[in-house]
């Protein structure tokens, strides 16, 4: 019997993880990925819960979670394509002002 | 602490099972090679393999020998870790999705049932894409680690065909589920008892065969590692075990691609059978292995027939054709099933 | 079942420490790609079988790909340590931890592990999933269709050397 304290826990964890990444690293794409760990974490405790209450809704919601991070995904790497042909750095040290 | 023997006996079948499907995975892929370069070499008016062993049946031994005593080159400034670790992960999920592949019905011995397939999931064809998927990576990690140009541009093109036809191939296979009702690869094949899959989705097999070819890098749509365009692609700063661990999976990954074209448009094991048990429980598998072996045939004809596609045509083949293609067959299929279920 | 889930667990956060603590972002990629597997094996545990497949198909097998492209194609080196990420890393990470550290505490609380699952835990299958996705929430689906076109246009735009 697996408790849903331990699951809600771990993704917990991974949520911490990914937003400490998310403050301390420079790299923009790490920054990026830390971004989809966040993502992935709540997604677990979305399915942590619908197994918990009974109730398929939670898993359809991971589901909508999961496109949207796609989307994200390809719009937010065109983008840093985008500026990095601009400033020629990846580290969002560089970015630091809206003129060219 | 008594022995759990219901619990012992499916294991062990599993067990044995895997063992056997691995050598027998292991074997096919040895002797497709010998059976491509004895086709090819006749398409082309000559003999091939002839003298190592009657017709050159023992080559693949000879072949496996000479890769295992060559030398093992690492480029200087190759990223170790990566190096290493992309031919491994290109063998490991070629052989992956061999797991859900049914092979025959089942084989009744002393009371217990036990079928002829590793794991029988019921999104088992969901699995078989999902391994495809992952597969990409094997391909782009190579290009990337080897350090040198022409395994990144090689590597960059592959991992790019191979992700566009991954859609092409998905969409072939939409039309088969929604006729079949289901994802669980042995309830596809048992809904073809009365009629394959073939003459219910003609348009389905055609795409899914080309977008195969597509993902498995094999002539006409193997630009990325062509000979004569690009040295050797991915492939090119590997040597001795890690080169052969490339060559297997992409002959393992044409042995499953084929596996599921008979499985999901060709009937799988159905065909006649007859007789005691026994023989009533292995020929089906017979029948299978016949028609993958047909499979396996038909792509190396074909690789001795057509000549490649550039580059440019390659993609533009995948998204403006096939991908339309797919959309209208899914269209189509779903107007039919709605139609006939009024 | 659940010596197997705290497994997973510890492959899943030690590939997250992964990715957070190292320098190229090749190997925080494929850390990431840890994760995602372990995931979607938890999910499995967890009775969501076509999450479980999708999480695999779309975020490893399509998403991670184009972070992994992307990165060969920036060819992004290792990260530096600079004054200013010396200053995030003293002061912002301790503070985050704590601040995990209290949502734990307060999830620990709220839902203590004598919490038993529900007794109709339904299993989400392909079918069951289509049938929520096409009756109650079909209004969301088409939507996030139409949304997935614009980041489709949005990405082959803002990549384009020349409009």
């Amino acid at each position: 019997m697996l408790p849903l304290a331990h699951i809600l826990a771990l993704s917990a964890i991974l949520f911490g993880l990914g937003a400490v990444g998310f403050i301390v690293r420079r790299n923009i794409i790490t920054i990026f990925m830390c971004i989809e760990l966040m993502l992935n974490a709540v997604n677990l405790a979305f399915i942590g819960f619908s197994r918990y209450l009974g109730n398929l809704d939670g898993q359809v919601f991971v589901f909508f979670v999961i496109v949207v991070a796609a989307a994200e995904a390809a719009v937010g790497l065109a983008i840093i394509i985008a500026v990095y042909r601009n400033r020629g750095s990846l580290s969002i040290e560089d970015f630091d002002s809206l003129k060219l | 602490m008594a022995m759990r023997f219901d619990l012992l006996l499916p294991l062990l079948a599993i067990l044995v099972k895997v063992g056997v499907v691995l050598v027998a995975l292991l074997t096919a892929v040895a002797y497709a090679v010998w059976l491509e370069r004895k086709v090819v070499a006749r398409i082309q008016s000559r003999w091939g393999p002839y003298r190592v062993g009657p017709h050159g049946l023992l080559q693949p031994v000879a072949d496996a020998l000479k890769i295992f005593f060559k030398e093992d080159i690492v480029p200087s400034d190759a990223d170790r870790v990566v190096y290493w670790l992309a031919p491994f992960l290109a063998f490991t999920l070629a052989l992956l999705s061999i797991a859900v592949i049914p092979f025959g019905t089942s084989i009744t011995i002393g009371g217990h049932t036990i079928p002829f397939q590793i794991a029988d999931l019921n999104v088992g064809l969901l699995f078989v894409l999902a391994v495809t998927s992952l597969g990409v990576y094997g391909v782009a990690l190579a290009g990337w680690s080897s350090n040198s140009k022409y395994p990144l541009l090689g590597g960059l093109r592959s991992s790019a065909q191979m992700i566009s036809y991954e859609l092409s191939l998905g969409l072939g296979v939409v039309g088969v589920v929604m006729v079949a009702g289901s994802l669980s690869l042995r309830e596809i094949v048992e809904r073809q008892s009365d009629l394959w899959n073939v003459f219910v989705q003609p348009v389905g097999f055609l795409l899914y065969f080309t977008a195969a070819i597509a993902e498995t890098n094999r002539v006409p749509f193997d630009l990325p590692e062509g000979e004569s365009e690009l040295v050797g692609g991915f492939h090119t700063e590997y040597s001795s075990f890690k080169f052969a661990m490339f060559f297997m999976a992409e002959y393992a990954n044409i042995v499953t691609v084929s596996c599921l074209a008979t499985l999901l448009f060709f009937g799988g094991w159905l065909g006649p059978v007859f007789g005691p048990p026994l023989l009533r429980a292995l020929l089906p598998v017979l029948w299978f292995c016949l028609k993958v072996f047909c499979f396996l045939f038909l792509y190396i004809w074909i690789r001795g027939t057509l000549p490649r596609f550039r580059y440019d045509q390659l993609m533009a083949f995948g998204w403006k054709f096939l991908l339309p293609v797919g959309l209208l067959n899914v269209l189509v299929t779903s107007l039919i099933l709605a139609w006939r279920s009024t | 079942m659940a010596p197997l889930f705290y497994v997973l667990a510890t492959v899943a956060i030690l590939a997250a420490l992964c990715l957070v603590l190292e320098r190229t972002p090749v190997y925080s990629a494929l850390s990431l790609i840890v994760v995602l597997c372990s995931l979607a094996v938890i999910y499995l545990l967890l009775g969501a079988e076509f999450l479980a497949v999708v999480q695999v198909i779309v975020y490893a097998g399509a998403i991670m790909v184009l972070f992994v492209l992307v990165i060969m194609l920036l060819n992004a080196r290792q990260e530096t340590s600079t004054d200013r990420s010396r200053l995030a890393r003293w002061l912002g990470a301790p503070l985050l931890l704590a601040f995990l550290g209290e949502v734990i505490f307060a999830v620990w609380q709220r839902f203590p592990p004598e919490t038993a699952p529900a007794a109709t835990a339904l299993v989400g299958g392909p079918r069951a999933i289509g049938e929520l996705l096409f009756r109650n929430y079909v209004l969301p689906f088409e939507v996030t269709s139409i949304l997935i076109l614009v980041a489709v246009l949005g990405a082959v735009v803002l990549a384009k050397k020349r409009l």
